[in-house]
């Protein structure tokens, strides 16, 4: 209905995004009537997306003729920008943005190199930074997911847990049981898209290998193949940041430093 | 600081003991010593600093400054675990451990890798007025009992000093004396020595040889219980 009134590609994405921006609000105000204030949090995400994505596709233009290893370059800085997001959805955690940046560089970083290197993912800077940047973007939920759980485990546990330090437990052993929830907790999202592919929703790679021509076979597969890649790479990275937060709940006196109060804040 | 000082050496003494967090003086300068086989009473208006105190006795928390002598050694040298093995704490309310009473008991030793034997966890069950319910699922137990198996499970550790953080607050009288009772037994017996955090200063009169009184963090008066007459006006 739109493509019939514009004609030049950008005006026509700027109305479709102003529609889906609409959207964005009414769900705001619907939450809104039910007293959950997401307002700012949904009016900076909304600006910051708006402008970071604008602000990548005009490097992307410029990358496109540049040499493939700018592509890496620009994934590494993806990275350190999950990770910081990441570690402000962990907030209180300490050390979250320490831990955020080696398990997602190291779940998704690993995962990208290694299917690269055997010709999964295409070198092309166009090939690359999409589905790295996919990857990446993954990694970070389910990172931001683990951390998050964490520490709303050890917060609803501290009694539990300082009784046991009070017994003479290792601190480790202590948040064992939460560490594994959340591990777990944070791995639903992903297994689910890979459960749920191509039944509930036909993930936007996949739609634009279509729409771009490619053999709708050839699309599908590859798309089973990006989800496979994005629940291994999440996989890595749950385990990973599980793994290290656990440290950084203590003191090196085993003294439980993760507690709830005014610098937990969501 | 007092005549009372207890003449044989101290088998816990806090020493210049502070710990400030948030800003605010949780516990101030306070140095103290306990002996063995003695009940020390810390009584205190609410927010007075009783509980921070505690914890930093078995290094739940980290002193700001000053420290903790446990025989004599100073306690950062003691791992951790081997410290809080062997000064036991029970908190107001008990956290216990999902599954048997049994279960429970055996939580502390199995950390150092021992396995307490049936007649050892009998043995504590009895003590504590438990016998024969080491099977039971703690989900159903009353608070008294849950209290009777908090301290039971600290106990299995064979601790030297046991901290009990108002061990009676959540009960009611039956239960309350049901706990004294056991208390005074423990510490009988045990050659432990014991801080018992209490707002009840007929409590302290009843436990207690001495009590300590703990006023914004700092250790306002030490003395023995009958010495130290309802210093505890202000309490409610
Ligand atoms: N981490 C912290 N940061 C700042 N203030 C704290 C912290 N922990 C405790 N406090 C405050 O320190 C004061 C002493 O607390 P504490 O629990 O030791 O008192 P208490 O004597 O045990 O009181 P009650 O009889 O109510 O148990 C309280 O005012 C408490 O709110
Ligand atoms: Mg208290």
């Amino acid at each position: 209905m739109l493509k019939t009134v514009f004609t030049d590609q950008v005006a026509l994405g700027s109305v479709q995004a102003a529609l889906a921006v609409a959207v964005t609000l009414a769900v705001m105000l619907l939450a809104r009537a039910r007293a959950i204030h997401l307002e700012r949090d949904i009016v900076v995400a909304v600006v910051r997306g708006i402008a970071q994505i604008l602000a990548v596709g005009s490097v992307l233009l410029l990358l496109l003729r540049g040499p493939r290893w700018t592509g890496v370059f620009l994934l590494v800085g993806m990275t350190i920008a999950a990770a910081t997001t990441s570690a402000r959805r962990a907030r209180g955690v300490p050390g979250a943005f320490r831990v955020s940046l080696t398990s997602i560089g190291l779940g998704a970083g690993s995962v990208i190199a290694l299917m690269t290197w055997a010709g999964v993912i295409d070198t092309a800077i166009t090939a690359l930074v999409p589905i790295g940047s996919m990857i990446v973007a993954n990694a970070m939920n389910t990172n931001s997911l683990a951390l998050n759980r964490f520490r709303s485990e050890v917060e609803s546990h501290v009694g539990l847990i300082e009784t046991a330090l009070a017994l003479g437990a290792g601190a480790k052993e202590t948040v064992s049981p939460y560490v594994r929830a959340a591990c777990e907790a944070s791995l639903i999202p992903a297994i689910d898209s890979l459960r749920s592919l191509g039944i509930v929703w036909i993930p936007g790679l996949m739609t634009g290998m279509l729409l771009s021509g490619s053999e709708p076979i050839y699309a599908a597969i590859y798309q089973f193949v990006m989800i496979a890649l994005i629940f291994s790479a999440s996989g890595l990275t749950a385990l990973t940041s599980t793994l290290l937060i656990r440290t950084y709940a203590f003191s090196p006196a085993e003294q439980l430093t993760l507690r709830p109060g005014p610098a937990a804040g969501g | 600081m007092s005549t009372l000082e207890p003449a044989d050496p101290p088998l816990l003494e806090a020493a210049h003991l502070s710990r400030v967090a948030g800003g605010v003086r949780l516990v101030d300068d306070v140095t103290v010593r306990v002996r063995r086989r003695e009940v020390l009473a810390v009584v205190g208006p609410s927010g007075s600093g009783k509980s921070s105190f505690l914890r930093l006795l078995n290094r739940l928390d980290e002193p700001t400054s000053g420290t903790v002598y446990l025989e004599g050694r100073d306690y950062r040298l003691i791992p951790p675990r081997e410290l809080r093995r062997r000064v036991g704490m029970v908190t107001q309310t008990a956290f216990l451990f999902p599954g048997t009473i049994g279960d429970n008991l055996r939580v502390g030793p199995r950390h150092r890798g021992q396995e307490l034997s049936e007649e050892t966890i009998a043995f504590l069950l009895e003590k504590v007025g438990l016998g024969g319910r080491a099977g039971s699922d703690v989900r159903h137990l009353s608070g008294g009992e849950a209290q009777r198996v908090s301290v039971a499970r600290a106990l299995a550790n064979d601790p030297a000093v046991l901290l009990l953080d108002e061990p009676t607050s959540a009960l009611d009288e039956a239960a309350t004396r049901d706990v004294e009772t056991l208390i005074r037994r423990i510490v009988g017996d045990q050659k432990l020595a014991c801080l018992l955090v209490t707002h009840d200063q007929a409590q302290a009169g009843r436990l207690a040889g001495r009590v300590m009184v703990l006023a914004a963090g700092k250790l306002a008066r030490i003395g023995a219980t009958d010495e130290v007459p309802h210093a505890e006006d202000r309490l409610h």
